[in-house]
């Protein structure tokens, strides 16, 4: 391990592990062939992941400390909600771990995108996914559409600075919970919500099984205040990646 | 009607106004009774009749029924400390309400959410009144309880926590302690006729409570039949505690602090404390649900942390009395 | 008034009371007698009908509105379970009655009953709160105010003091006298003697004697149920009886 730790930092990584959703994604899409060994479990969930079939080609981890060090990796990718005490004892045992923060805006996903590719020694890939990025970005019109409002279990709401805003300013929706002065997600009163008279309804999506949580999703007064059909979140929707394209071309 | 239950009556009714008129909406006193009276275009409506409306419906309903039921437990039970939350009853209901919904039952069949928390509920109050039938101590009723509120709480947890839905999993607390907030009509539906039958079936126990004051010997002899005024209270507390946990969760000690506070006021007798009970009880949850809104208007505060914090300390007074051998 | 016929029941595989044949006519104060556990409580409990037994009781058998109305029972147990009025206590009796307590023939009862045992100065007063003579005098009006032809009274002078106790037998000598039918277990034997119209003699659930006191307090019977005999003396107030 000590040899691992005193590898130069120029050299590119050979055996990468990610243990998080969004940075499993970007590495999917940037790592050159055989260089990723594990993604997150959560990866292969295509309810979760849109890069489901490409994640089920790799083993997948469980976020445990004992599982990672295990695979004998010399680089841990993860997210800051997912830095726990697993991650502190990987870092004891003298793995290096990137902790990268989500990525909730345009700027920011770009920013990802080349650190991670910096990370994998993968700068002409990262270069290459930025391309179509902007590109994508260019293809979508500027439009302004009216005032839509995400709305997800337990009366969650998505202010300004979170990803589903990006989203949907992007797609020319103003953000009514950004407007009421919400920054990150909160929570909504159900009555605050219909006062606001959305033009769109955007909910997230259901899990398997049944919650109380999501009962709210299915309250009458969400039905007869949406004045357009409400729109389910998929899982574009969950990680600041390329894939946000999708989520905002398929918003009406 | 005596001059404490038009206090009662004039209580609950004011309350029931407050809780239509308290809102995060933010909406003027007069605009919102007449949405809600008489309709018209826009958001208020709604907010009024399918979110206020249901809230304050179903805080009358579910604090009567706890309030009704807890004065008839304790009459049955001749025990103070009998309560349909704090022992085992509404945690056996939201068993049964936790297990219809993670089956998918209820989704299936709208009535299996109500009908499978009865059923806990039952279950619940049936192994009580056998393992602390009326001739049952304070401590059995006690021990009956811990043990049954247990094993309802384990089974509870271990449900949710099968459940392929993240969110299931920290929904135990709205099981363990209730809520009123963003109910809609559709609970109201569902809960209050099971619950108005089991309100009347308890109004016909009240004249054998009454006989129960001497006894259960005594009782007989007067021409109660113990065996119908058991299953008539055994059904009428399912039919009340099932459907109200079903829709707000297990709210404890409304059904303690209630007949506790009201007892004097209506010379003890059973019969008497039984609608003052429901009204008290319907005044009570109101205040709390009002209390709960006020305190924290951005969260959903649990009913039951507030009605716990009141009679928690009244029921360590209760067992201090029984201990020291006084009567309550 | 009360016919019971071969009664016997029969508690965790053990008989306790074995072919009763029993009759109690108006007028008659019957003191029910005989050692601990020979199933005085049982046989009141099983001519009410209230645990299960065979034979026959002529009140076991009536409808339970019926039998209510026409036998008025004490258990051995004084349980006031709440702190209600001595007034709502006593009007506990009328429960059987068709108005519940509500009609002015109820309130009448009611206050003839309060009357009758002295307690008009404790009506409104908590009855769990009375001293022991007190709760057994209002515990006694409640069983008076259900205005019945027969009354069960199970060990009722039990833990009263030497006054109450005449009192009570005092008064339900009146009651027989009034045409009504008591019966009462009682382990004064002395004062068993002195008021009763008849004793039953009960050993090992069976009636070993049946008749008026002299006949049935002879020392073979006492040797025989107690193990002990009888020490009479003759008073200026009537014949008092010693157990030896």
């Amino acid at each position: 391990m000590v040899a691992l730790v005193a590898t130069p930092a120029l050299a590119a990584p050979a055996r990468v592990v990610s243990m998080n959703l969004c940075t499993d994604q970007l590495a999917l899409m940037l790592a050159a062939p055989g260089q990723l060994i594990s993604v997150g479990s959560y990866a292969q969930d295509p309810d979760l992941s849109p890069m489901a079939d490409a994640a089920k080609a790799l083993p997948a981890n469980h976020g445990r400390a004992e599982e990672i060090y295990l695979m004998a990796p010399d680089l841990v990718l993860t997210g800051q909600f997912s830095a726990g005490p697993a991650v502190r004892m990987l870092q004891d045992l003298g793995i290096p771990v990137q902790i990268l923060p989500p990525a909730d805006t345009i700027p920011q996903i770009r920013d990802q995108i080349t650190r991670i590719g910096d990370l994998l020694g993968r700068q002409d890939a990262a270069r290459d996914l930025l391309a179509r990025f902007d590109e994508g970005l260019a293809r979508i019109p500027q439009r302004t559409k009216g005032r839509a409002l995400f709305y997800d279990a337990n009366g969650f709401t998505a202010g300004g600075q979170t990803l589903s805003d990006t989203i949907l300013t992007r797609a020319g929706w103003q953000n009514i919970a950004a407007d009421l002065g919400i920054t990150g997600p909160g929570a909504l009163p159900l009555e605050q919500m219909v006062m606001a008279t959305p033009d769109l309804i955007v909910t997230g999506a259901r899990w398997p099984g049944q919650s109380r949580a999501e009962a709210i999703l299915d309250h009458p007064a969400l039905r007869h205040a949406a004045k357009v059909p409400t729109v389910t979140t998929d899982n574009t929707w969950i990680c600041g990646t390329p894939f946000i394209l999708t989520a905002i071309e398929n918003l009406p | 009607m005596t001059p404490l239950f038009r206090l009662l009556v004039a209580l609950v009714l004011a309350l029931f106004v407050t809780s239509l008129l308290i809102g995060p909406a933010g909406v003027g006193a007069l605009a919102s009774l007449k949405a809600l009276v008489l309709g018209g275009d826009g958001p208020l409506p709604i907010v009024m009749r399918q979110i206020r409306l249901p809230r304050a419906l179903l805080g009358v309903a579910v604090g009567a029924g706890l309030g009704l039921t807890g004065a008839a437990m304790q009459g049955y039970l001749r025990n103070p400390l009998a309560e349909p939350g704090l022992i085992g009853v509404s945690g056996m209901a939201a068993l049964g309400a936790v297990i219809a919904i993670q089956t998918g039952a209820s989704l299936a069949f709208a009535l299996a959410l109500p009908a499978a928390a009865l059923a806990g509920a039952a279950i619940g109050i049936g192994l009580l009144v056998a393992l602390a039938g009326p001739r049952g101590g304070s401590v059995t009723l006690i021990l009956a309880g811990v043990a049954i509120s247990a094993m309802a709480g384990a089974g509870t947890a271990l449900v949710l926590n099968l459940s392929p839905n993240p969110y299931a999993a920290n929904e135990i607390i709205f099981w363990l302690m209730g809520s009123l907030a963003d109910r809609s009509l559709v609970h109201v539906a569902l809960a209050l006729p099971p619950m108005a039958l089991g309100a009347a079936l308890i109004a016909t126990t009240a004249r054998g409570l009454d006989a129960l004051t001497l006894g259960e010997a005594a009782a007989q002899a007067l021409g109660i039949d113990a065996t119908t005024l058991r299953w008539r209270l055994i059904a009428g507390v399912a039919l009340i505690v099932g459907p109200a946990t079903a829709v707000a969760g297990a709210i404890g000690f409304v059904g303690l602090v209630v007949p506790h506070l009201l007892r004097p006021w209506v010379g003890a007798r059973p019969s008497r404390l039984l609608p003052a009970s429901a009204l008290g009880g319907a005044a009570l949850l109101l205040a709390a649900d009002i209390a709960v809104r006020v305190i924290t208007p951005e969260r959903d505060l649990k009913l039951g942390v507030l009605t716990a914090i009141v009679g928690a300390p009244l029921f360590l007074h209760l067992i201090w009395k029984t201990r020291s051998g006084g009567r309550i | 008034m009360l016919r019971l016929e071969n009664l016997s029941v029969i508690r965790r595989n053990r008989p306790v009371l074995k072919g009763i044949d029993l009759t109690v006519g108006a007028s008659e104060f019957i003191g029910l007698i005989g050692p601990n556990g020979a199933g005085k409580s049982t046989l009141m409990e099983a001519a009410l009908g209230l645990i299960p037994a065979t034979g026959q009781s002529s009140l076991a058998q009536l409808p339970a509105a019926a039998r209510a109305r026409h036998a008025a029972y004490l258990p051995q147990a004084k349980e006031i379970a709440w702190p209600v009025s001595v007034r709502d206590l006593v009007s506990l009796g009328r429960l059987a009655w068709p108005g519940g307590g509500g009609t002015s023939a109820d309130r009448q009862a009611i206050d003839r009953a309060i009357t009758r045992m002295g307690l008009q100065d404790f009506t409104h007063r908590t009855a769990q709160r009375l001293s022991g003579g007190e709760q057994a005098r209002a515990l006694i009006a409640r069983a008076l105010a259900q205005d019945t032809p027969l009354l069960l009274a199970d060990e009722p002078i039990a833990g009263l003091d030497p006054a109450q106790q005449l009192a009570t037998m005092r008064l339900f000598a009146e009651l027989a006298r009034e045409r009504r039918g008591v019966v009462a277990s009682i382990h004064d034997l002395g004062l068993a003697a002195r008021f009763c119209t008849r004793l039953v003699l009960l050993a090992q659930g069976r009636i070993i004697a049946d008749g008026p006191p002299d006949e049935v307090l002879r020392d073979d019977l006492m040797t025989r149920a107690f193990g002990i005999t009888l020490c009479r003396v003759q008073t200026p107030d009537g014949l008092a009886i010693l157990p030896v």
